[in-house]
């Protein structure tokens, strides 16, 4: 009797990547659509703590909505004499790179058919805080580098999983906004 | 006003093969050129040499008869090969007189020159790939102690004022600039974005030789994945010597070349700001080199050549310091020099016809554009990879003529 083995299996990251091709292609040909704003609301809660939400954003030529409210506390720790409600808002800068960076991963294995089996990264922004206290003017206040390193166990040569990460950064939101300047225009209203 | 079957415009390597193209089958048509046969290779920079050895420049029905089959021919050996071309295809070619119109005319094109006017029924745009240098906006904010010139306006070191040189992008051009006036004493700063990697020679072949015979050089436009990014890819980084010297971010760092990011914008104060994804950048390129390498050695396994030539070999990751630079203050009079090396498009302002896209440059489909009867040729990746290349036009012309004289028989059987 014969068996019938299924020998090509395509890999599933839970990224829907045909929805990302007709995406591309719906916008190549309406780039009006593309055009996104994202927002934040924060409000200040007491001392060095603030809370951010967000729940709509606007883009496809119309105001969306996410599923439910998101919000993220920000506080500075303790020996900063503060009360550690939350994280620095380095810390979620951070965060955001990881997610950003992770999620162009799962998105870049799909499209090259890897299935990955887990993927974690551990982030480091390297900070001389005499930037932020005025100590010293030529400090500067942000970070003086970030080290990721990438953890992934995935059915592809150590190669190929370093070219997923590499064009992960190349496609990443987050990447180009901290690596390239951005103009930041703050009004009082 | 005169008339012919097909007018081409531009008589550089494209129009020269899509003439010979169109003089097999017999169809009358003129070339219509702003200067001289092979104009674009005209004033170029000293050093300059083709990035292909001399073998690799065949052109339908003619090819290098010279000595030097491995050598790279300097600019004045281009010119003299492809006037030799023109005029061994006895090439129709009108000199002197720039196209400053191209329109639809009846159930043809009226073609305007500084010289005269043409009606044709088919046009062929051979006016070639690199005709603007591309400047970012914000080139304006260079102050103005600072001498900014796009690469196609530099010719020697001798030019430049002593003190920094900042050379902007790393293709072919970026790398040779930065390795000639870096030689000539003037400290050069290379800002650095996306760019290809490749060895000059590989286990005893030159790339060139490994791309076509792997047949990266004859892949086609609709074969790739995505052919808007495969035509905005720089070219190699690569340098025609007689020596067959090898140039890359390695070599270029040993002779002393600083690296920064790609450059992402100047402030106001004069101060130019680099990109922190040099670490990316160069990861990216020599993955990308491996994997060509992986490529190579495979099909020479396949092919039985493994033990007929030198051993494989990596080369070393690039080099890249643990804090690059990430501004650098253009007004403080160290640097005296920017060279935008950020490459170059057509120029397409005179061509009448709605068949540019919103970046003004010509829809197609492999030369083929939607206005029946008129084509473009010599552009990057028009139909394969090797498009640009003088080595790769004659394929494109063969087959775009086909089209042309399908086209025209349409429409003598109506």
């Amino acid at each position: 009797m014969e068996t019938v083995t299924a020998t090509t299996a395509f890999a599933d990251n839970g990224v829907d990547i045909e929805f990302l091709r007709s995406a591309r292609e719906a916008l190549t040909a309406e780039p009006e659509g593309a055009k996104f704003s994202w927002r934040v609301t924060n409000t200040w809660v007491r001392g060095t703590h603030s809370r951010s939400t967000c729940k709509s954003f606007y883009g496809l030529g119309a105001e969306q909505s996410h599923r439910a409210e998101f919000s993220f506390h920000g506080d500075h720790p303790e020996l900063f004499s503060a009360e550690d409600n939350g994280a620095t808002p380095v810390e979620l800068v951070l965060a955001g790179l990881a997610s950003c960076l992770t999620a162009g991963v799962a998105a870049v294995a799909q499209q090259r058919d890897i299935q990955l089996r887990s993927v974690s990264a551990t982030l480091q922004g390297d900070m001389d805080v005499r930037g932020i206290l005025g100590v010293d003017a030529d400090v500067r206040n942000g970070f003086s580098a970030i080290r990721v390193t990438y953890t992934i166990d995935a059915d592809a040569t150590p190669d190929e999983v370093r070219a997923l990460v590499a064009q992960s950064q190349k496609r990443s939101a987050v990447f180009d906004i901290i690596t390239n300047p951005t103009n930041i225009i703050v009004a009082v209203a | 006003m005169r008339t012919t079957t097909t007018v081409i415009v531009g008589a550089g390597q494209a129009g020269l093969a899509m003439s010979r193209c169109l003089t097999e089958r017999a169809i009358d048509h003129v070339l219509l050129e702003r200067g001289e046969v092979a104009n674009a290779w005209r004033g170029r920079r000293d050093s300059l040499r083709l990035l292909t050895p001399n073998w690799q420049s065949r052109l339908p029905g003619y090819r290098y008869r010279g000595a030097d089959t491995d050598g790279y021919m300097t600019v004045p050996e281009v010119i003299d090969y492809l006037c030799g071309y023109a005029d061994a295809i006895d090439a129709p070619v009108e000199t002197h007189g720039a196209v400053t119109s191209l329109e639809t005319h009846c159930d043809g094109y009226l073609i305007t020159t500084t010289s005269g006017r043409w009606r044709a029924r088919t046009v062929v745009v051979a006016s070639g790939a690199y005709n603007l240098a591309n400047i970012p906006a914000f080139a304006d904010a260079v102050p103005a102690v600072v001498r900014s010139l796009p690469a196609t306006e530099y010719r020697n070191p001798g030019q430049l004022d002593g003190g920094g040189v900042l050379v902007v992008g790393a293709s072919a051009t970026g790398v040779q600039l930065a390795q000639e006036i870096q030689r000539s004493g003037r400290p050069v700063t290379l800002a650095v974005g996306g760019h290809v990697r490749v060895p000059r020679v590989y286990r005893g072949m030159d790339i060139m030789w490994w791309l076509d015979a792997i047949g990266v050089l004859d892949e086609h436009y609709d074969q790739v994945d995505d052919i808007v990014r495969a035509r905005r890819l720089p070219t190699f980084q690569l340098i025609g010597t007689p020596e067959r010297a090898a140039i890359d971010l390695n070599t270029l760092q040993d002779q002393g070349v600083q690296l920064a990011g790609r450059l992402a914008g100047v402030t106001d104060a004069g101060i130019a700001q680099f990109s922190g994804s040099l670490p990316n950048q160069c990861s990216l390129a020599d993955l990308k080199l491996r994997r060509l390498l992986t490529a190579i050695d495979t099909w020479a396994t396949d092919h039985g050549l493994h033990h007929e030539i030198p051993e494989p070999w990596r080369a070393s990751p690039t080099v890249v310091e643990e804090s690059p630079p990430l501004t650098l203050d253009l007004a403080a009079g160290t640097i005296k020099t920017l060279i935008w090396a950020t490459g170059c498009h057509p120029d397409y302002s005179w061509l009448h016809i709605p068949v540019l896209d919103p970046k003004g440059q010509i829809r197609h489909q492999g030369g083929v554009t939607d206005m029946p009867g008129l084509y473009v040729i010599g552009t990057k990746f028009l139909r394969r990879r090797k498009s640009t290349f003088i080595d790769g036009v004659g394929d494109d012309a063969r087959d775009l003529s086909n089209h042309l004289a399908q086209h025209l028989d349409s429409l003598s059987v109506h």
